[in-house]
Parts: C-alpha cells; structure tokens; sequence
C-alpha cells in the first residue's frame, strides 16, 4: 500500500515515495513516478486516488507556472502550499480530490521547507511527515533518528532504514522506491530503491 | 466633425488617437497634483490638497492618499469618484491575494491587476475610461520600495519620482533636474516639498494645502505607512525654507 514521506535536512529537503500502482489486489506497474517536480526548486509528493493524483497535481504545477509566466517571478513554497490547499479546500464541498501531499521547495533566504497538506485540505510546516500504511513505520523511525541539520547522507540512511522497516514488516509493502531531493541547485531525482527490477 | 470620433471610447479616429482616453488625461491635468519620490529607505508621496471653499469641512484623514493594503499605499490625481471605485477594486485585490496565498500581493501585480480594469474602460464600448491617475508607492521581498505610475489608458510604469496632476510636466522636469540617486527618505520629502512649492498654483504653501504620506520599513521588518500631521508637515515647510515662520500663523 501507499507510502510517500519526506524530512527537513540541512540545505535540502527530501522526499521518498513508493512506486507501484495498485487496483484491488493487483499491482498494474512498479515504476509509477508519484513525485511531481512543481518547478525549478519545488517538489510534490503526492498519494491518494490515482486519478485524482493525476488530475490536481497537474492543474497545481500548471497553475504555479502561469503565475510565473504572468509576473515573472515563482511562488514561494510557502504561497505555493497555501494555493494548493486553497484549491483543495474548494474542492472540498464540490466534488473531493482524495489526495494526501507533500510539498518540499527550497528559497534562497528561506532555505529548504515541507509542507504537509492532506486531502481535508490540512496545512501544516513540518520538518518530517508521512502518509498511507508506511507513515506507521516511518513515522516512528523518523521520531527515533531524525535531528535537524541532518547532512544528505544522514537523511539519505533515515530514508532507507524506513524503506527497509516497510519492506520487512508491512504486510502489503510496496517493492520500490523512489528518493527526490531539492536543494539550492533545483528539485531533482536522487536515486531509487528496487527490490522488484522492471520487466 | 470632431464628434464623430470622441463620442465613443471604442472608435479610433483617423489619425489613430482615442479622444475621450486622452480627454481623461486632460481632465488629470486641473486635479490637485502628486508627487511620489523613491529613496534608498522608503518611499514619499507629497500631494497638493485643493480648497475649493472656506466653508468646506475638510477631511480629518487624507484624500488624497490611500492604504491598498499594509506594504502598498498610493496617491490620487483626477476625478475622486472615479479613484473611489479603483481604490475599493485594488483593496479586494490585495486581500484576494493574501487570500489565496498567505502573502502579501507583489507590488507590480497589483498595479497591473488595477491597470487592466483602466484598460478595460477604454475598449468595451458605453462606458467611459476612468480619470484618474495614480502613483503607487510600495514594499515587496522581491524588488523592495517600488514607485508606479499609472494613467486613464491603463498605461504603468516604474519610476525614480514621478509627478501627476496639474502641472506634472513642470514637476516633471523638476524632479529630473533635481533627483539625485541613493537620496533617503528625508531629502526626498525636501525635494518632493520644493518642487510640489514652485509648481502650485498659490504663492504660499501651508500645511493645510499639503499631504504626506511615507512607506518605509520598521527595524522589526513590517512595513510602515506613515501619514504626517499637519503640525509636523508646518515644521518640515519651515525647514525646507518654503514658507516663511510667521506664515504658518495666517
């Protein structure tokens, strides 16, 4: 089942999430990129309804670049995370997206920063923070080891010890895993955690 | 045979102008005029109050200046009735901003968002554009104190310091011959004062004919919209030399 988590290091903020898509009892792909890149220095982990993901995760981005293109300047991550959860607290008493975000983003003055907004539309600055059946393993692991100002490779070890507590004690793990970062040089890719290689 | 080209806004006449756009510009030109200076510290916007009558209970608070929103204020040439309607758009604007966001509305947006509904008024046809100008002075944490101007065609532009009203082109040239860059804020309430002195119609400038309003930042950071009273504004005429002490009296 669904796993997306992220954490505040120092310079840089990542965020992990799992990477299959799943209907009923039945696992379609295990590639599956849950990880939107906002723009330049944001990113959104996203779990929730796969068309819903889909869908506001793609009218965010497309709304945070028109207001770039419209005034020349980004949103911080700040106004972006309040937009998002604007336009899910609108949706809210219309027609529901069921999605659970994560947003990471870094600003020069501000450094990096998480937020976390849930599909009740829910905001809140955090430093670490979990959605789905792996926020019980990481959660907990995340409160035992994390510390602020943790270097890359610290958050890069915090990030695998929960893949491997999902991996071996959450009865419907996902089998992979993908790690994105950003930091003052962008949002971009880190690496990936397969355990199943694609066929 | 002029008639057939200015009586709609929508129409350009042969010679590709739009009358009634710049009949509104002209009526700027009798209104009270403003002056808005950048310094390197804040913001001054100076305006000339017009006393129509002895009788007229003037205004407590300003009327010609105006707070949009905490970081933003700006100062009013041209038909007041009309200003009143832009103000009130321009306020929900900021407050839909900080709505939406969390954050205070960038300066130029909020310009730009008012200046559309100006150009809007000399395009759609019935209606006629808006005879005010503006000259908006703000704070933002992207470009710091900004100073706009904008006019009825819903033309704006970013300045050093900037004149609107009656004899603005005078103030105008002034103000270029006179502005010296990196100026702080209080040489730059001087030079607002002497120019806005020489370019008023009347031969003594008063307190009572005058407005001043400043954006600045406090050490805390929050950005301040000052108005000064007019007691400090007689001192700072004293000062400046611009009217003599025993004037302030009468």
């Amino acid at each position: 089942m669904e796993c997306v988590f992220g954490l505040v290091g120092d310079g840089f903020a990542v965020i992990v999430a799992d990477t299959s898509a799943v209907h009923s009892i039945l696992v379609h792909k295990s590639n599956e990129d849950k990880i939107m890149i906002l723009d330049s220095h944001k990113l959104l982990g996203v779990s929730g309804e796969a068309g819903d993901r889909a869908q506001f995760t793609e009218y965010i981005q497309k709304n945070v670049h028109l207001y770039q293109f419209r005034n020349g300047i980004a949103l911080t991550t700040a106004a972006a995370a309040n937009f998002t959860r604007g336009e899910l607290a609108t949706a809210l008493r219309k027609n529901p997206y069921f999605v659970n975000i994560l947003l990471a983003g870094y600003e020069k003055d501000i450094g990096p920063s998480l937020y976390y907004i849930d599909y009740i539309a829910t905001l809140h600055k955090i430093d670490k923070g979990a959605f789905g059946y792996g926020s019980y393993f990481a959660l907990s692991l995340m409160d035992r080891h994390y510390h602020s100002g943790m270097s890359l490779a610290e958050a890069i070890d915090l990030v695998d010890k929960c893949i491997t507590e999902i991996r071996s004690r959450l009865v419907v793990a996902p089998p992979n895993f993908l790690i994105k970062i950003v930091d003052k040089d962008g949002a971009k890719e880190f690496a990936w955690r397969e355990s199943i290689s694609q066929a | 045979m002029s008639r057939r080209y200015d009586s709609r806004t929508t129409i350009f006449s042969p010679e590709g102008r739009l009358y009634q756009v710049e009949y509104a510009m002209e009526a700027i030109g009798n209104a009270g005029s403003a002056i808005g200076i950048l310094a390197t510290d804040g913001v001054v916007l100076v305006g000339e109050k017009k006393v129509t009558s002895k009788l007229l209970q003037t205004s407590k608070s300003t009327e010609k200046m105006y707070k949009i929103d905490d970081h933003l204020a700006c100062a009013v040439a041209g038909i007041m009735s009309d200003a009143n309607i832009l103000i009130n758009t321009a306020r929900v604007q900021a407050q839909r901003y900080t709505f939406a966001y969390q954050e205070p509305m960038p300066v130029e947006q909020l310009v730009q968002s008012l200046c559309d509904t100006k150009q809007g008024y000399t395009q759609f046809g019935g209606l006629r554009p808006f005879g005010v100008s503006f000259l908006f002075a703000g704070w933002d944490s992207n470009f710091g104190f900004q100073l706009y101007m904008s006019d009825p065609s819903g033309n704006y532009s970013g300045w050093k310091a900037a004149a609107i009203g009656a004899n603005n082109q005078a103030a105008q040239s002034m103000l270029k011959q006179d502005y010296k860059e990196d100026v702080g804020r209080e040489e730059a309430v001087q030079l607002a004062l002497k120019v806005l002195s020489k370019t008023m119609d009347s031969t003594s400038l008063t307190a009572d004919k005058l407005e001043l309003a400043e954006i600045f930042l406090l050490p805390s950071g929050e950005v301040k919209y000052q108005v000064c009273s007019s007691e400090g504004l007689t001192k700072l005429l004293v000062k400046s030399g611009v009217t003599q002490p025993s004037a302030e009296s009468a």
